[in-house]
This record gives C-alpha cells, structure tokens and sequence, in this order.
C-alpha cells in the first residue's frame, strides 16, 4: 500500500507522476479513518485544509514549477504547534475551541514547501508527560499493542507514523518527548540542538528546553523533514543565526569508519530492562563491525539531571502558563472579580499533572526555597554542560538506550509521578545542555516483543553526526532483521 | 524529609491563581513532599564555586529595526477572546469599587 512507504519513496512517486498529492492526501485520510478510531493519535483531521493544499501542490507541479523535495507528502503536526484557523488545544481543556489567528514558524516552512498538513495529533496536557495519558481528551495507543501507552508527550505523532497514518510528523522534546515516543513505537525521532528550529508558535512549556523536531519511520526522511523547518528565524529570539547542518548529505553517506562512539556508563544498568539493554549491546557491535571504535565514557553528573530537570521545567511552566488566564483567548469560567474568574478557569482549564507542576515551579520559585530549589538546580545544569563537553573531547557522538523500558501498560504508572518521570532518565540530559540527540528502533525486546530504542547524542549544531551515525546503523540492523523493524508491527484494523 | 502542608499548598495554589478543592489540596501536599524529597538531590552537587545555567546558549537580546511591519488585524487579535466589546477585550472587574 502506498500508506507503508517511506516519505522518500512518496516523493519519488509524486515527482515520477506516478501518484498525485490529491491521490496520496486521500490515501491517507482514508488510512485515519480505517485505523484512527482504534489508535486515536489525532485530535483533528483537517481534511477540508490537506486536499486544498494537495491541490495546490498538483497545480504547482503541474504548472512546471520547481518543487521541494517533500512536496505533496502529508505529516502530521503536534497540536502543539500553532497554525492558522485549525484548533489548536496543546492536550488541554483550557485551549479547547480555540482557533490561533497565526501560523508557527515550522507550519509556514511546511506550508511553503508544500508539505501536506493531515491534521492534529494528541499529546500529554501542554507536553507535560511521557504517555500521552494526560491528554484531556483522551489516551492515543500503540499501534505495536493498543493497550499500551506510545510514550509522551508527543505519543500522537509516534503513534501516527506506526500506524502509517502519515509517513512524517512534527514533535518537541523538552525532555525526550519526540525521542521516548519514538523508541516505543519503533520509529525515527531527532531533537536537534537548542535553537535549530524556530519555537516561534509553539506553545511554551519550559522555554529554555523545548525544542521542536522532525519525527519520522527512518533516518532519511527525518533528515529532509529537518531541512524543511530547521534554519534561523528573527522570529525566534533564541534561534541560532548559523546554515543549517547538512543532514541530508550526512544520512546519505552514512559511513562510521573511525568515528569515537561514547558510551556513557551512567545511562545503563539498574532500571533498564534486560531486553532493552540486550539490543544496545546488540547496536554497539553492528557500530564497531563497521569499523567505528566504541569507548566508554562517563558523565557522573546526569545522575542529578533528572531532579534538575523536575525543578526547572516545573518553573518555567509556572511562568509560561500563566499566560492562560481566561481574558484573551481560551476559556472563560465563572463570574465575578477577574481574579475569580481566573481561578476558576484555571480550576476547570488544567489538568492534574499542569497544577502539579504549576504548583511544584511556584514552590521552587518562591522565595526563601529559590536558591536551595530552582538556584541548585541551574548549578546542576552547568556540571552536565561539563560532562558533556569532557565526554566530546573522547568520542564523537555518545549513545545510551532512548528509554529504560518498552511502552508500558496505559494506566500502569498513571498514579505514580516519579516512576513516570524516570522514562526520561537518558533523555533529558541533552535538553539541559542544549545538545542533540536522536531515537533509532534498535529492535524488539526478547521478554516483550516491542520495539527498544537506541539513542545517538552530539554536540552543539553538529546534528549531521546524528543521521550519519543513526543511518549507518538503521541499515546494518534492518539487514540484520531482514527488514525494517516497523514492518514487525501487528497489521491494523484487520477486524 | 520536606514537609509541604496543606496550608503551604493553599497558599502556593493561590499566588498561581488556581481554585483548588480540599481533596485536591489533600493530594498535592502529601504528592509534592514526595516529589521534592526526590528533586532536593540537586543540592549534593551544586557547591558554591559552580556558575548557575539559566539558559543552553550564550546569548544577547535580538533587537530589530523600528519599522512597521504587517501585523494581525483587531478581528484577528480579538478572534479568541472570550468577551468583546469596541474592539477590546472585554474582561471581568479588575479593580475594586471605590
């Protein structure tokens, strides 16, 4: 089906004439509606809006014009990301109804490449989780076991590309949101270095974290979708004024002949799943047949990364979200004085988890507890910068599992906060040091049959290292398995 | 161990501007001393000597020429607004009545 292809091969089709945008947009919200209601990875499907731009791409081309090279393929966008007069909810019951007068950044890039925009898909409340269970509407599920979570917070768009539902999607990862769900889906997912893609419409979460990203089914396709929307933006005060990394280039000559691969002892043993920990081990030794030299390194910090992490995500939300206060758009609860107003949207508007951590950031940010919380905090994320720059110095990228364990059970850990913060343990130590990092399937876990991801790390603006490193080893491993580990995945709506 | 009362949460709850009920308040005090019992790790490692990171890259402020450019129109603006009233956003009673 032409739904199981990758978004290259969609390209191709499209350039050969072969298929048409119009042809291929309805070949996928044909697939939504076949599979969606069993997976529910969107939150809203634009269809109206993807076969007008489908149109327009067909006219285009067929008009001669000089296309970008994922013109007429569809993705699916985060509905965290603004775009103009589609809802757009952030998860949240707060937004709900609300239709942004404004396109981001990234969806004007897609738009302007004519990448097709499916629709919106579901997440944890404002990005706060790893399960895409603190959606306020209601849980996405795995497409490799529908009573499984597909990880968080951008568990719509993991779990829209396994179900081939779209062949490209758009995540942020403030903490290992596009690369945690990618490990448990089994599919590609790059969180490129702090300011490479323009946060300009994306709602705030943790400011000095979020990054948005190109999600994918393999290492390629995410490079050319990270071409499209990487790149500097005035917009964007925090985006890095620099020519984009030549990703593309770098997944097409994926060779790791003499490169230094780190592996950091930190991010491994207790915690980590036999099964998970089998199939790094497994990587590395594909990585060092084709002739890259594995090293150990160690980062004795990031043990501190995760509590560093819970103090200053949770302050900067407190921040960023009380923005939502009822008067200028979103909703509006109750009567009276403004200031009754806004507690009782907040009351209604919020979720569980965006008061816990409103209210956990109010706390460290309070004085008298600044400096012993959110003040420690930033010190601590100084020693990861550091451990950082001293494992760069011995190795070229570094690599740990994406997460410790394969996608949960939905409800599993629902009621426990700490054991669903400890699914971001290797992930979130990039995002304190501004760094990149990718998700690669790197098979499926023997006591579990369900994919395991493996994690490629580098420094500041040298994201190429992550396709080249990342497309060296998705071929070794797809040869290994006899082919792509997605196509492992149990068939959908066979009903 | 922290302790975070039931009161501490009530207080904090209202500087956010967040209604919360007793039940709720109930939870989040016995969650949050959880919670920070585990995030108070940072304080082990970050000595005196350590420069606090408030941000990944080093930067300055972008500033840009004082021009017009093409913005949202008022209809835009005011597209989301729960209330409208003369091209303003209509809101509740801010001040007290004097």
């Amino acid at each position: 089906m032409i739904y199981e292809k990758s978004a290259t091969e969609m390209a191709t089709a499209l350039e050969t004439g072969e298929i048409s945008a119009v042809e291929l947009t309805k070949a996928h919200l044909d697939r939504i509606a076949a599979v969606d209601g069993e997976v529910k990875a969107f939150l809203y499907v634009d269809s109206e809006g993807a076969l007008a731009q489908a149109k327009e791409v067909d006219q285009r081309r067929k008009a001669g014009e000089k296309l970008s090279p994922l013109a007429g393929v569809p993705l699916a966008l985060k509905d965290v990301m603004v775009q103009q007069g589609v809802p757009t909810t952030c998860g949240s019951k707060m937004l709900e109804g609300w239709r942004p007068p404004y396109d981001s950044t990234v969806v004007s890039r897609l738009k302007a490449a004519g990448v097709i925009i499916l629709g919106k898909t579901n997440m944890d409340e404002f990005a706060m989780g790893s399960s895409t269970e603190n959606s306020a509407y209601f849980p996405t599920h795995n497409p490799w076991d529908l009573t499984r979570i597909p990880g968080g917070s951008g568990g719509g768009s993991s779990a829209s590309l396994a179900a081939f539902e779209a062949p490209l999607a758009i995540g942020t990862d403030t903490g290992g949101s596009i690369r945690q769900p990618a490990a448990v889906t089994g599919t590609v997912g790059v969180k490129p270095t702090y300011g490479g893609v323009s946060r300009y419409g994306l709602v705030a979460f943790s400011s000095s974290l979020d990054q948005a990203g190109p999600c994918a089914r393999n290492v390629l396709d995410a490079a050319y979708l990270h071409e499209v929307i990487g790149g500097y933006d005035p917009m964007d005060s925090t985006s890095i004024n620099a020519p984009i990394p030549p990703v593309v280039a770098a997944a097409k000559n994926a060779s790791v002949k003499g490169m230094k691969i780190g592996v950091i002892k930190e991010l491994q043993g207790d915690g980590y799943q036999a099964g998970v920990l089998k199939r790094f081990n497994e990587s590395l030794e594909e990585l060092a047949k084709l002739g890259a030299e594995i090293v150990e390194v160690s980062c004795p910090n990031f043990e501190y990364a995760l509590a560093a992490y819970y103090l200053i995500a949770p302050s900067e939300c407190s921040s960023n979200l009380a923005r939502f206060d009822a008067m200028r758009y979103g909703i509006r609860v109750g009567e009276g004085s403004a200031e009754e107003v806004m507690n009782a949207t907040r009351e209604v508007g919020f979720g569980k988890e965006v008061k816990r951590r409103i209210i956990l950031g109010t706390y460290a940010l309070s004085s008298g507890y600044y400096d012993a919380y959110y003040g420690s905090a930033q010190k601590v994320r100084t020693l990861i910068s550091r451990d950082f720059e001293n494992a760069f110095t011995k190795a070229d990228v570094l690599v740990s599992p994406t997460a410790p364990t394969t996608a949960f059970k939905i409800g599993e850990k629902s009621n426990d906060p700490i054991a669903m913060y400890l699914n971001d343990i290797a992930t979130i130590p990039t995002n304190l040091a501004g760094v990149c990092g990718i998700s690669i399937p790197s098979g499926l876990a023997e006591e579990d049959g369900l994919p395991a991801g493996f994690q490629i790390m580098a420094g500041a603006m040298k994201d190429e290292r992550l396709y080249q490193v990342g497309a060296a080893l998705e071929a070794a491993l797809n040869s290994k398995w006899g082919a792509p580990i997605l196509s492992k995945a149990p068939k959908l709506g066979a009903k | 161990m922290s302790k975070i009362s039931r009161d501490d949460v009530a207080n904090l709850a209202r500087l956010a501007r967040i209604e919360m009920t007793p039940a709720e308040l109930d939870h989040l005090s016995s969650e949050l001393s959880v919670i920070l019992d585990a995030v108070a790790r940072v304080q082990e490692v970050a000595g005196k000597d350590v420069p606090p990171t408030s941000h990944p890259l080093p930067i300055t402020n972008v500033f840009r020429a004082d021009e017009n450019r093409p913005s949202l129109t008022p209809e835009q603006a005011l597209s989301g607004a729960p209330a409208q009233e003369e091209q303003r956003f209509k809101v509740p009673q801010i001040l007290g009545e004097e």
